[in-house]
C-alpha cells in the first residue's frame, strides 16, 4: 500500500515522463486536460502507467472519470 | 478406398513484386480546417497526420485496385496468366454482393483464378498475406494477386472530427510466388471479439465510430508480443530487421512500437501515415513501396509487418522485400 504522498509523487514522475509535466504543477486540483495540457491519447499512456506502477487496473470507462490529479489520487488509494 | 493425394507444394513463398495507388486530391489538415472544428496543431499532435488523399467519384475500389495490382504484377515480371489466386482485402465495400476480387482479376487479365474478398478491418493485407503464402506453400496455386484497397471516406461521418481526419483512400498491392528460400514467414495472427464494438459500422448506420482510447491501449499494449511472436516464428530477431512496417493508424502507435521493440535508427520505419492517412487494409503495401522509392529500403531487406484493427483482428510476419 502506497501513501497519499508516495502516490502523489509517484503519478507526477508517470506525468512528467509521458506529458512533460513539471512535477511541482502536478498538484491534486489540476485538471489534466485543461490544466495540464495532456490529451485523451496520453491518459491513456497515463493509465498504462500507472496500472503498472501502483498494480491496479483502470477500465477505459473508468478513464473518462478521472478528470483531475486528485481524482487519479483517490482512484488508486482506493483500487490498490 | 482411394486416398487423396496432395501436390508436393513449395518449400516457400516470396514477394515478387509491389505496387501502390494514391487517390489524386491531396487534402491537407488546413483544407479540413475549413470544413469542420479542427486544426493542423490539434491533427498533428494526436495523431500525427500532415496530409491525406481523398478518391474522387472516378477512383472507385475496383480502379483503384485495378491500378495498384497492376503494378505489382508489372513488378512481378511475370504474365498475368501465370497467376491463379487474387485476394482483395478491404473493409469499405458499400455493396458487398458480389465481393470485387473476380472483377479485379478479370480487369488485370488474369484468367479465372481462386478469388474473394477478405474483410478483416485494418489487418486485412497480412491476413490476406498469410493465406496467399500458404496457398503457395501447400501446393494449391502457383502465383497470387494480393490487394488492400479501401475508401474509408465512403464509411466516414465528416461530422465526426475524431474520425474525419484520420481516415483516407488508397490501394497496395503484393504478387506472391513459389521460392526455394522462404520470403514470407509464419504469419502471427489472433483476434479479440471481445472489442467487436470498438470499430465498427453499427446496424443501420453507414459510418465508422471508433473507441479511441480503447484501440490506442489495445494496440500499444497487447500487440507488441504479436511483433515478437511473428519475429520468432520466422526464426529472427529484433536485430535481424531492416524495415519495420506497421499499419499506419497512428504515429502515436507507430513510434510507441518502434520503442518498445527497442528499434535505433539503423531499422526503416514507415511513417506514411503522415502522408497518407489511415487507409486501413492497404495501409502496409502503401508504406512499403512509398520507403522503396525513397530508397530508405531495398530489394532483399528483411521487414517486420503488422496488421491491426476492426474485429479486433491482428496478423504480422517477416518478409523479404522484392
Amino acid at each position: 500500500m502506497s501513501s497519499t504522498q508516495e502516490i502523489q509523487s509517484g503519478l507526477a514522475e508517470i506525468l512528467e515522463e509521458v506529458a512533460g509535466v513539471t512535477p511541482a504543477d502536478a498538484t491534486p486540483e489540476k485538471s489534466f486536460t485543461d490544466d495540464l495540457d495532456v490529451d485523451s491519447l496520453s491518459m491513456v499512456e497515463i493509465a498504462t502507467a500507472v496500472e503498472d506502477k501502483f498494480g491496479v487496473a483502470i477500465p477505459d470507462d473508468e478513464l473518462g472519470n478521472i478528470k483531475t490529479v486528485g481524482d487519479a489520487i483517490s482512484f488508486i488509494e482506493k483500487n490498490q | 478406398m482411394s486416398t487423396i493425394q496432395l501436390p508436393s507444394g513449395a518449400p516457400g513463398a516470396r514477394i515478387l513484386g509491389l505496387g501502390s495507388y494514391r487517390p489524386r486530391r491531396r487534402v491537407t489538415n488546413d483544407d479540413l480546417a475549413q470544413v469542420m472544428d479542427t486544426n493542423d496543431e490539434w491533427i498533428q499532435s494526436r495523431v500525427g497526420i500532415a496530409e491525406r488523399r481523398w478518391a474522387g467519384e472516378d477512383e472507385t475500389l475496383v480502379e483503384m485496385a485495378v491500378a495498384a495490382g497492376g503494378k505489382a504484377i508489372a513488378a512481378s515480371g511475370l504474365a498475368p496468366d501465370e497467376i491463379d489466386l487474387v485476394i482483395v482485402a478491404s473493409a469499405s465495400l458499400r455493396a458487398p454482393i458480389p465481393g470485387i476480387g473476380p472483377q479485379v482479376a478479370h480487369r488485370l487479365g488474369v484468367p479465372r483464378p481462386g478469388s474473394f474478398d477478405l474483410n478483416a478491418g485494418c489487418a486485412g493485407f497480412c491476413y490476406a498475406l498469410g493465406v496467399a503464402n500458404d496457398n503457395i506453400r501447400s501446393g494449391s496455386s502457383r502465383n497470387a494477386l494480393v490487394v488492400g484497397v479501401e475508401r474509408l471516406t465512403d464509411v466516414t461521418n465528416l461530422e465526426d472530427r475524431t474520425t474525419a481526419v484520420i481516415f483516407a483512400d488508397g490501394a497496395g498491392a503484393a504478387v506472391v510466388g513459389a521460392s526455394d528460400e522462404p520470403g514470407i514467414g509464419p504469419v502471427a495472427w489472433g483476434s479479440d471479439g471481445d472489442q467487436y464494438n470498438a470499430i465498427e459500422i453499427a446496424a443501420g448506420s453507414s459510418t465508422m465510430t471508433m473507441a479511441g482510447q480503447a484501440v490506442y491501449r489495445w494496440a500499444t499494449t497487447k500487440l507488441t508480443a504479436t511483433l515478437e511472436e511473428a519475429m520468432e516464428k520466422a526464426g529472427v530477431g529484433p536485430g535481424d530487421i531492416d524495415v519495420f512496417a506497421p499499419h499506419q493508424a497512428n504515429l502515436r502507435i507507430v513510434e510507441s512500437m518502434t520503442k518498445r521493440l527497442g528499434f535505433g535508427d539503423d531499422v526503416a520505419v514507415a511513417r506514411d501515415i503522415v502522408v497518407s492517412g489511415n487507409t486501413s487494409a492497404a495501409s502496409i503495401p502503401l508504406a512499403l513501396t512509398a520507403l522503396m522509392e525513397s530508397g530508405e529500403a531495398k530489394s532483399g531487406d528483411l521487414a517486420l509487418v503488422l496488421g491491426y484493427g476492426a474485429g479486433l483482428t491482428f496478423a504480422g510476419q517477416v518478409l523479404v522485400l522484392p
